[in-house]
């Protein structure tokens, strides 16, 4: 049977990330989903909303307040044959389950001598922008990334949200995928015949010779309408989207610091100690003669998110904080 | 003195332990065997409960003396005293079932099956280790055993229990996962999540509490408010009760009691097992905060005297049957010392295996 190649649709990110689990849970008896609110409520982000009435309550399974417990046992039905998907609200409360995610998923195969490998995908919101406070907003993806033995994913396009969900399934090591709240409603065009781009490499969504912008995840929008405004200027942008943390990309970072000379890092975790450090310093150590003026970061001003609109917006990078940086590091 | 709270949950009454009326069997007739043969017969049960028990204290002593010797190192956390609780529970279990563990483990791996010379040789890091080295005493594992862990983590164990407990239930598979952890673990988030979520879902989980008194130096008066775990445990809705866990026995009944049970739908079970540790909480413990006295009480039920004084009353086991079995452990640990001195170290060139299934992360 032969049919013609489809059109590349248009979609949510909420979607998107809807047909994956779809997909999944079709696919492949061994995949459940478990999580707070996933089942009748439709997921707090409405990502798994219709699920239930599909699956039923074992293979869409609400599971109580319990961070640690329902985390933990995601990692052990893995252990014990299956693949569940563990959805956790926002990545502030996954710090209720860091034991198991840390002590258990992280280090399991090693300890064991490879005996016990940890199928487990765990999924979570991060990132602010919604006024919704410091104990909502945070972005401590970079944390995770700190630590071997996990793949950390940050799906940043329609298509990743489509297509990193399999990708990460297949992957017999323990995989966390982290969502920026803000993208839910991203819209993008999805082609229908799949993607190729796996989990390894970042992607260069803009080519440009001037700068490059080093993001991911919510940023990357904000680094593309920076890249449209700099652009007017008549300085051309290249946006890499790192979409892995964990093993970071930086071959396809320090190729494009060699066509650039300059590299600018956005993203929306505090710069102390954060995933932004990481990545400089890897610009630093790789990149060094190919750099015309230092590393310039982008980050999330030095303080707990606050509440108040115009409070969270000075505090997190925006388009006009990410051009000047660019100037900043042009001249 | 806290053995003889008469503390019970009133969930259920504690299940009946053999009387010795009923327990009591002529003796049998001996017939001469050739060579040291482990027991066979109608008590053979009985004394694979012994061995199984002997073999851990001996397996034990051996590490205090390869500690004192500075060849293996790391947190060492001895069992010695507790070694019915292990033997027993296991008894119960059958080679489908789960086992997730803690740190003082030695004796959950050994009456699980695991070979004394794959644990010896995880204890000198070698590449025979059952973790090949990367484990050490707190961490011992056997998938082909489902042997999980060894988790250095108080309560760390229970959540993952919960979850190959909820694989197995979800597959139809008709398996019991069991997991021991501390009186400690109480006091910590994951036992209450872990209970709350295992009665809610009624899954196939045996809760093993081995309350041995103490949290390191903590008396469970001082860590408890409320010190009847098994009532604790029962109000999350799942059947719970107290056991002597210096009976080998008497622990075997009651995990045969639950697990039947569990097999048959009824949900998770809680025992409550009261053993004592006999040594410090570990080897770098001076062990202040117990009087001796205390100590020698519970010394005089020694799991393993207890078995055996009962087993030379009830049955024909002789001197020259404990003799035998004696030279049998001794042996067998003799031989997985030797195998784990010469056992190849794991080369540092291996330092990254396992880190992820893909190559070692090389950037
Ligand atoms: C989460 C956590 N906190 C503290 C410790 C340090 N620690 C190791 S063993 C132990 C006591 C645990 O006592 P219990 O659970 O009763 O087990 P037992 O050692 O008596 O077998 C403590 C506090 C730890 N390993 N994990």
């Amino acid at each position: 049977m032969t049919t013609a190649p489809p059109e590349d649709a248009v979609t949510t990110y909420r979607e998107a990330m809807r047909d994956a689990l779809r997909e999944a849970l079709s696919g492949d008896e061994r995949v459940f989903l478990i999580g707070e609110d996933v089942g009748r409520y439709g997921g707090c982000f409405g990502v798994s909303l219709g699920l239930l009435e599909e699956f039923g309550p074992e293979r869409v399974r609400d599971a109580p307040l319990s961070e640690s417990a329902f985390v933990g046992a995601g990692i052990g039905a893995a252990l014990a044959g299956m693949r569940p998907i563990v959805e956790i609200m926002t990545v502030n409360f996954s710090l209720l389950a860091l034991d198991q995610i840390l002590n258990n998923a992280a280090t399991l195969l090693h300890m064991s001598n490879g005996q016990l490998p940890v199928p487990v995908v765990i999924r979570m919101t991060t990132g602010a922008g919604r006024q919704l406070a410091a104990q909502h907003s945070h972005s401590l993806e970079g944390w995770y990334a700190h630590i071997p033995g996990i793949r950390v994913l940050t799906p940043a396009t329609v298509e990743d949200a489509r297509y990193m969900l399999p990708a990460a399934l297949a992957d017999p090591d323990p995989v966390l995928i982290f969502e920026h709240g803000s993208l839910y409603n991203a819209k993008g065009a999805l082609p229908r015949s799949g993607t190729t781009a796996g989990l390894d490499r970042a992607a260069v969504r803009r080519s440009g010779t001037d700068v490059s912008l080093i993001t991911y995840g919510g940023s990357l929008p904000k680094a593309l309408s920076a890249a449209d405004a700099l652009a007017q200027e008549g300085i051309e942008a290249d946006v890499v989207d790192l979409r892995t943390l964990r093993p970071l990309d930086t071959e396809t970072v320090a190729a494009s610091a060699a066509r650039t000379h300059r590299v600018v890092v956005v993203d929306e975790a505090w710069r102390t100690g954060g995933i932004g450090a990481e990545v400089s310093a890897r610009v630093a150590e790789d990149s060094f003669y190919d750099l015309d003026s230092p590393v310039e970061r982008v980050g999330c001003a030095e303080v707990p998110i606050p509440y108040a609109r115009q409070l969270e917006e000075a505090a997190l990078p925006q388009p006009a904080d990410i051009v000047a940086a660019v100037h900043r590091a042009v001249n | 003195m806290l053995m003889t709270r008469e503390t019970r949950s009133r969930t259920t009454a504690e299940p009946r332990k053999p009387s010795k009326k009923t327990a009591k069997k002529p003796a049998r007739k001996k017939t001469p065997t050739a060579g040291p043969r482990p027991h066979a017969g109608p008590d053979a049960d009985r004394v694979r409960l012994l061995e199984s028990m002997l073999r851990i204290r001996r397996f034990e002593e051996r590490c205090v003396e390869l500690y004192s010797a500075a060849t293996i190192r790391g947190f060492v956390h001895l069992y010695i005293g507790e070694e019915a609780v292990a033997v027993g529970v296991n008894d119960a279990l059958g080679p489908d079932d789960s086992v997730v563990a803690t740190y003082r483990e030695h004796g959950h791996a050994l009456a699980r099956g695991v070979p004394a010379e794959a644990i010896m040789a995880e204890m000198y890091g070698r590449t025979t280790g059952c973790s090949g080295g990367r484990g050490g005493s707190m961490h011992l594992f056997d998938a082909s055993r489902r042997f999980y862990g060894g988790n250095a983590i108080v309560a760390g164990g229970l959540p993952l229990a919960a979850g190959v407990a909820l694989a197995d239930h979800m597959r139809g598979l008709d398996r019991v996962t069991c997991c021991f952890f501390g009186d400690g673990a109480f006091a910590e988030g994951e036992f209450h999540e872990t209970a709350n979520l295992a009665a809610l879902w009624r899954l196939p989980l045996l809760l093993v509490c081995e309350n041995n008194l103490y949290a390191m130096g903590t008396a469970i008066g001082r860590h408890e408010a409320q010190t009847d775990l098994a009532a604790r445990a029962g109000s999350y809705g799942m059947v719970a009760w107290a056991v002597d866990g210096m009976d080998a026995e008497a622990v075997a009944a009651s995990a045969r009691r639950a697990v039947t049970a569990i097999r048959g739908g009824a949900g998770p079970h809680f025992i409550e097992a009261r053993t004592y540790r006999f040594r410090a909480h570990s080897m770098y413990d001076p062990d202040r905060y117990r009087d001796r006295a205390e100590i020698e009480r519970w010394k005089a039920q020694d799991p393993i005297g207890l078995l055996q004084a009962r087993l030379r009353q009830e049955t024909a086991l002789d001197d020259g049957d404990l003799a035998a079995m004696e030279q049998r452990v001794l042996d067998e640990l003799e031989s997985a010392v030797a195998a784990a001195e010469a056992a190849p170290e794991e080369p540092v060139a291996d330092l990254l295996r396992h880190v992820t299934s893909r190559p070692p992360e090389v950037n």
